[in-house]
């Protein structure tokens, strides 16, 4: 018995353990809210697209000791101006403007993370170093927290407005490009503080993996986005013990519990 | 909560004046002149890309006229055809009611219990009372329609605009939605209803036939004689065998 509990503490013995728990808790809470409405928005897509694209700002960032915040947000709005430019080209729809510019942005950070002269530590730009994370760092996610969650609930009528039907939204005194507009920050403010902890290919996993579990098992949006906070902060939870036992990399255990719990709920929505 | 958007005075709910509408180019939709008072169901005829939406999105403010006067000083609540709406979402029939308080409250205020009252009184009004925790996507086509017509209600439309509400619905279906139509009508409010069925159109107040242009507009009775329904639907319309005044019907379009 009390070898059971010591197990369960032991991880969140030392200051290290606990910062990653905070910040697992406050990144699962944010990403399992808003991650609901980027699944109803099919967002998904643009999501991952604005992960992957922030990645050479983020290098560069930590190249010249800058900031990664600011070079997060300048490969953001570098990876936006380049979408809407290569969108002007004609015969390319707009997913192949997409996928060209986030591949470019992609390969050309991961190249400048990879190359022999850069400083040990940037590959937790791509894996996240949830261990890692500082006094600072969960500021900022708290920050974030209260912003997103204050934000969406706010929005909440208008959200499921435009999500229910764009077109006669409009008639009821809600502009969809506002709303639109809204949640891509959300999510551009999601991605940017996430990803410190998660890294550049997992960051995803925490906006997508739980809205997704939780739409199956849902028939209301207020219950579906408790559930999907619940799922996520669980699995982040799941995945720290994880990698402190298995001693496998914190980042890719959360994504895994994540991925897992999305196939649980699948796999227990077919049963009868 | 029935009465409270009804309109008592004669004054008209819209009065349209020589109105044209477009999207940049050229005008799509020109000439129109109508009246809307209150009690009023106005049957608005003419074929797909006649400009029934078109003026429907004038009359929102959603576009604004090229050309001509539009007074419409009251509340419009519209009607949307529900497939376009997505039966996956996970809303109720109260969900989708209380979104109609969306355009009464204030951007930060949240609904509270007196706008989910007036969501349920409004359900009630169209006989959705038993229903108002139904998933809006489990509904029927009929009832997906009550429920947007409650949405209106809880607006305080003075005005409802209802988009082809009787397409895809079965006959009872149609009868309860018509029976409700004249309920809200007889509260003073003003309708009016893109339709393709000319014969329902003629139990109503006035007709407004639509093909890039005004065709008609007043009563059916009136105005909805051969020549009129050729120049709403082109060389398409149907002749029925036997009557050669009445018998005609226009092809139903059923792609939107």
């Amino acid at each position: 018995m009390f070898a059971v509990l010591h197990a369960l503490t032991d991880p969140w013995a030392d200051p290290v353990g606990r910062r990653a728990l905070f910040e697992v808790a406050l990144l699962g809470v944010t990403g399992g809210a808003l991650g609901c409405w980027i699944v109803f928005y099919q967002l998904s897509y643009s999501a991952e697209s604005l992960a992957h694209a922030l990645l050479p700002g983020l290098v560069v960032a930590a190249l010249i000791g800058a900031p990664l915040l600011v070079g997060g947000a300048a490969g953001l709005i570098v990876a936006a101006v380049a979408v809407a430019a290569a969108g002007q080209v004609p015969a390319i729809g707009r997913d192949t403007s997409v996928a060209v510019v986030v591949t470019t942005l992609f390969g050309a950070g991961a190249l400048l993370a990879l190359s022999p002269s850069s400083p040990p530590g940037l590959q937790g730009l791509l894996f996240g170093d949830i261990l890692g994370v500082s006094n600072t760092d969960l500021a900022l996610a708290a920050a974030l927290a209260a912003v997103a969650l204050v934000a969406l609930r706010l929005l909440h009528g208008r959200l499921l407005a435009v999500g229910f039907d764009r077109l006669s939204a409009p008639g009821l005194g809600v502009r969809p490009l506002v709303i639109d507009v809204a949640l891509l920050v959300l999510l551009a403010l999601a991605l940017l503080v996430a990803v410190q902890g998660l890294g550049n290919l997992l960051v995803v996993a925490v906006l997508v993996a739980p809205a997704s579990a939780a739409r199956l098992g849902s028939r209301r949006m207020g219950p579906m986005i408790a559930a999907s906070a619940a799922i996520a902060v669980a699995a982040g939870i799941g995945g720290l013990y994880l990698s402190y036992y298995a001693g496998t990399a914190a980042g890719a255990s959360i994504a895994a519990m994540l991925v897992g719990a999305y196939l649980v709920a699948a796999v227990t929505a077919r049963l009868p | 909560m029935r009465d409270s958007g009804a309109v008592t005075s004669t004054a008209a709910l819209v009065r349209a004046e020589r109105l044209a509408a477009g999207y940049g180019g050229a005008p799509v939709l020109r000439g129109v002149t109508f009246t809307l008072r209150p009690g009023e169901r106005v049957g608005v005829l003419g074929p797909n890309g006649g400009g029934k939406t078109t003026l429907f999105r004038v009359l929102m403010g959603e576009l604004e006229p090229l050309a001509g006067t539009l007074e419409a000083p009251g509340r419009f609540g519209v009607v949307p055809q529900t497939e376009r709406s997505r039966l996956d979402f996970p809303v109720s029939a109260l969900d989708v009611s209380l979104m109609g308080s969306l355009s009464t409250l204030p951007w930060w205020r949240r609904p509270g219990r007196a706008e989910r009252r007036a969501a349920r009184e409004a359900l009630a009004a169209v006989g959705l009372e038993d229903l108002a925790g139904a998933t809006f996507g489990d509904l029927s086509g009929g009832q997906r329609q009550r429920v947007l017509v409650a949405r209106a209600l809880v607006q305080d439309a003075s005005v409802i605009l209802l988009d082809e509400p009787f397409t895809g619905l079965d006959n009872p279906s149609v009868e309860r939605l018509e029976a409700l139509l004249d309920d809200l009508a007889s509260e003073g409010r003003g309708l009016m209803i893109a339709t393709h069925d000319v014969d329902q159109a003629r139990e109503w107040d006035r007709v407004l036939c639509l093909n890039r242009e005004q065709v008609a507009f007043g009563e059916p009775a009136a105005i909805l004689d051969r020549a009129v329904l050729e120049a709403t639907y082109g060389g398409d319309i149907v002749e029925l065998p036997g009557d050669h005044d009445h018998g005609v019907l226009p092809p139903h379009h059923h792609h939107h």
